[in-house]
Formats: structure tokens, C-alpha cells, sequence
């Protein structure tokens, strides 16, 4: 059966204790019909980047709980395009404050999502950011 | 550009792109797998499966490590993953999660971690597995270990793809009832009672070695015989099971292992590779060489005459037989007869 499926990776950065929201994430992607790979905690930039690469992902979602995201997204995003794969959409979730999202955005993170966000809303952005990646 | 030239020059990039074209079934991903084909064959393909929990992508993750800091003696090996999970029946998203196992080996450009869904396909594989596999022969990947999702008794694809097949039990699975039983048990190269420090593993090897004994009563004679008096006057079982190599009879070994202590891993790696020894001098690895792509070539003349039978006739047609299977009028052997009369 040929056709497009949505390949994902669900990866935790940093020291977080737990990855409950990120496995809640996880699974809605898998009830929309998408492929997730999911990576666990304690990952460091180089390692996402790295599994993104070797599972040719069209999206990463990273969770964050830590407060740590200012220093580790604008990384990954580096790592990222260093392995030329610009085509990959960035979204994160997590403990995020509002003034750091336009920051966030600008270098290139596609969406942002706190508590209370609906996954349906999350299916949703995800497709259609990959789908516009994919008819440029 | 065609898609296999950076393959080959072990572009990383290229190989992830590739694979995702082979999994999709593309018109490029075929072209590149015809072009990479000549290059591949090398590698040693060792499948493991098991049951879920076992702990296979923990074996794994060591086996990879073991394979790239080996002991002095041996060259450290360029190792590729293919891991293959579940998808779902009812969506088709898939959870891929056995490299949460393999965190040690980030970092390592001698090792390349593939996960794969298996989108449909029951056998324990996905259909796409074996053309993974290939791809990353071609790149140079000189052992391929490939996982497949949690088997119960009959997954048995494994064993027609991979060189070397690990199962992988873990104590308190079943008694030894499961272990007479005809499937899994008997694909098993290598057998790797996984979690030797839970309760039960006693009884688990015992099961297990029974199980052995039972399979192959007269060779093992044999193997007993020649262990212990090299070069004497055959015996009449010996006669009678004299093949090609009479002394080349593999047994399968039962290791035990804790996974995540990396406790017993170094005997398996030893195991596996004197398997592919085995295979080589008994000519084994080319008889199944030879049956898997004769396999491999009835499934794709099976595929591609269905596809084009299917295209010569009209749409309707089919669809017509096909209702009148629905309401009784036609059983589906009668049905077959029909439709292949009337197109010809």
C-alpha cells in the first residue's frame, strides 16, 4: 500500500522526571493514523537530531518542563538544519511562559502548546504543516 | 540524481531519505533498490524475536555495543537496526518505541537505528522489512540486526530473512508444554533466556533443553559421538544421517542473559558469529540464500500477475463476481474459475 504516512518523533530534552504529557502526545498522533517514534527522557540535543535524522521524521514534537527550552530548542533547530533537514517541523509542549513563544516562533518553531491544549488541535497544525512542506 | 549513488558513498542523509521511499513503495524507491542490489549480500543478518517484554531491544542495544568494542582480537563491526513495531489495526499510527532501549549507541556513526511500523503485515515484519535490509547492506552495514515486533507463537518471517535467528524468552513465559509446541521454538538459531535474574529461570532453561532434546534425538547422538571420540569407526546413526558434512550440525545454544546489565552478552555475540561460520562451511548460508529469493520471487511474480490480471479486466466485472460471492450464488473457488475464463 503506497501513500504518504506522517512520520513523527516525540523526544523530552533535558532533565525532566516524567514524559506523561509527551506519551499523552504520543498516543493521540497514533490515534490520528501517524507513525511515532518515541524516545524517552534525558535526551540530549545531539540525540534527537540524530534519531531525527536516521528516521527521516517530517515533524518533531519536544516536551519541556525544565525552563531549559531557550537553550535547548534554538540547538536542536541548529543541529537540525546542519543535517540539512530544513524540511522538519519543530513543535513544542511543555512548561513554556507567553514571553517566550514570539522568540520561540521566529527562529522557527512552527507551534507551541501548554497545558489544556486540545491533541485534536495538535493533529490538526501537524498535518497541514507538514502538508505544506510538502507541496512546496 | 539517482537516490543510490550518496547511499553507496555512505551519505546518512540519504540512506534515511531512501528508506522512507522503499517503506512508501515509490517508483524512485524501486529504481534505487534496483541499482543498490548488486551491492548487497554481504552482510550478516541476524533476526530477534520474542515474545513482548522480553526484552529484545535491550538485547539488542547490547549486542550492538558488544559488536562495536569487541573484545582485542576482533575488528568492531558496522552495525545497522531495523526495528520493527506494531501498527494499528483500526487508525494505522503506530507507537515506535524501541529506541528508548538504545540510547547507548547515540552517537556512534558506526551504527544507524531504523524503526519501522508494521503497517498491516502479521508476520511479525513489515512487508518492506526485507528491502530495508537490503538498502542497508548495500551502504556497507556489515551485521544487520533486525528486531521484529512482539512475536507470539507463529511469527516465524524472521527466519526466511535473517542469517541467524535469536529467540528471545524470559522466565515464567509457559511450561513445557509451550515449549513442544511447533512455531517460534523452532526457528530459533540461538535461544536466549533473557532476565536470568527473575524467578523461574531454572525451569525456563529446563523446558527449553527438553524441548531441544526432543528435536533432534539421533543428531545429537551424533554430535555427542564426535565430541567424544573424533575419527572413530562411524556408527550406524551416523551412517544413516551422514549428509554433505556429517560433523556440521548446529544445535542451538541456550544462553542466558540480563540485558540490562549487559550480563551474558558477550557469550551471544560469540554464538552468532560462530553461526555465520557455520553457516559458510556447512553450505547452509547458500541454501538459504537460495530459497529466501526464491521466495522472495514467487511473492513479487504472485503480486505483480494479480496487479496484472487486474488491470486487463473491467472494474465492474470483479465487482460483480465478487457480489455474487457475497450472496451465496458463487463460492469464492467457483468464483476464481469465472473470472479467469472470462478474461482470457
Amino acid at each position: 500500500m503506497s501513500g504518504r504516512k506522517i512520520r513523527g518523533l516525540v523526544a523530552k530534552p533535558g532533565l525532566d522526571g516524567h514524559d506523561r504529557g509527551a506519551k499523552v502526545v504520543a498516543r493521540a498522533l497514533r490515534d490520528s493514523g501517524m507513525e511515532v517514534i518515541y524516545t524517552g527522557l534525558r535526551q540530549t540535543p545531539e540525540m534527537i537530531a540524530e534519531a531525527a535524522l536516521q528516521e527521516d521524521v517530517d515533524v518533531v514534537g519536544l516536551s519541556i518542563l525544565s525552563g531549559a527550552h531557550m537553550a535547548l530548542v534554538p540547538r536542536i533547530l541548529e543541529l537540525l538544519k546542519a543535517n540539512q533537514q530544513d524540511n522538519v517541523r519543530v513543535f513544542i509542549g511543555g512548561i513554556i511562559p507567553d514571553e517566550d513563544v514570539p522568540r520561540l516562533m521566529e527562529i522557527g518553531v512552527v507551534g507551541v502548546y501548554g497545558p489544556g491544549t486540545l491533541t485534536d488541535d495538535i493533529i490538526r497544525d501537524v498535518r497541514s504543516a507538514v502538508s505544506s512542506v510538502s507541496s512546496t | 540524481m539517482s537516490l543510490a549513488t550518496p547511499v553507496l558513498e555512505g551519505n546518512r542523509l540519504a540512506l534515511a531519505r531512501l528508506l522512507t521511499q522503499i517503506e512508501n513503495d515509490t517508483e524512485a524507491g524501486r529504481v534505487a533498490l534496483n541499482e543498490l542490489y548488486p551491492y548487497t549480500g554481504k552482510a550478516h543478518l541476524v533476526g530477534v524475536t520474542g515474545a513482548p517484554g522480553t526484552g529484545k531491544s535491550s538485547l539488542v542495544n547490547q549486542l550492538a555495543r558488544y559488536y562495536r568494542h569487541p573484545p582485542e582480537t576482533e575488528t568492531a563491526l558496522k552495525i545497522g537496526i531495523v526495528a520493527v513495531d506494531p501498527s494499528s489495526p483500526f487508525t494505522g499510527g503506530a507507537i515506535l518505541g524501541d529506541r528508548v532501549r538504545m540510547r547507548d549507541l547515540a552517537g556512534d556513526p558506526g551504527v544507524f537505528i531504523r524503526s519501522m511500523a508494521s503497517r498491516g503485515s502479521l508476520g511479525g515484519l513489515a512487508t518492506t522489512t526485507a528491502s530495508i535490509v537490503q538498502v542497508m547492506d548495500a551502504a556497507g552495514f556489515e551485521m544487520i540486526l533486525i528486531e521484529t515486533v512482539g512475536a507470539g507463537q507463529a511469527e516465524v518471517e524472521i527466519a526466511r530473512l535473517a542469517h541467524t535467528t535469536l529467540v528471545i524468552e524470559a522466565p515464567g513465559l509457559g511450561d513445557d508444554i509451550q515449549a513442544i509446541k511447533a512455531g517460534i521454538l523452532e526457528i530459533a538459531d540461538i535461544l536466549v533466556i533473557n532476565k536470568a535474574d527473575r524467578p523461574g529461570v531454572e525451569n525456563a532453561e529446563r523446558a527449553l533443553r527438553g524441548n531441544l532434546e526432543l528435536a533432534h534425538p539421533s543428531k545429537r547422538l551424533i554430535n555427542m559421538y564426535s565430541e567424544t571420540a573424533h575419527h572413530a569407526a562411524p556408527t550406524v546413526a551416523s551412517q544413516h544421517f551422514q549428509g554433505e558434512n556429517s560433523e556440521l550440525i548446529w544445535s542451538p545454544p541456550i544462553l542466558k542473559t540480563i540485558a540490562t546489565e549487559g550480563v551474558g552478552i558477550a557469550e551471544v555475540g560469540l554464538e552468532i558469529l560462530r553461526h555465520y561460520q557455520y553457516l559458510v562451511d556447512s553450505g547452509e548460508l547458500k541454501r538459504r540464500e537460495k530459497a529466501r529469493l526464491s521466495a522472495e520471487l514467487d511473492l513479487l511474480l504472485q503480486a505483480t500477475l494479480v496487479q496484472r490480471w487486474r488491470d486487463s479486466i473491467p472494474d465492474n466485472r470483479y465487482q460483480h463476481v465478487l457480489g455474487q460471492i457475497v450472496e451465496r450464488k458463487l463460492s469464492p473457488w467457483q468464483a476464481v474459475q469465472r473470472l479467469l475464463s472470462q478474461s482470457t
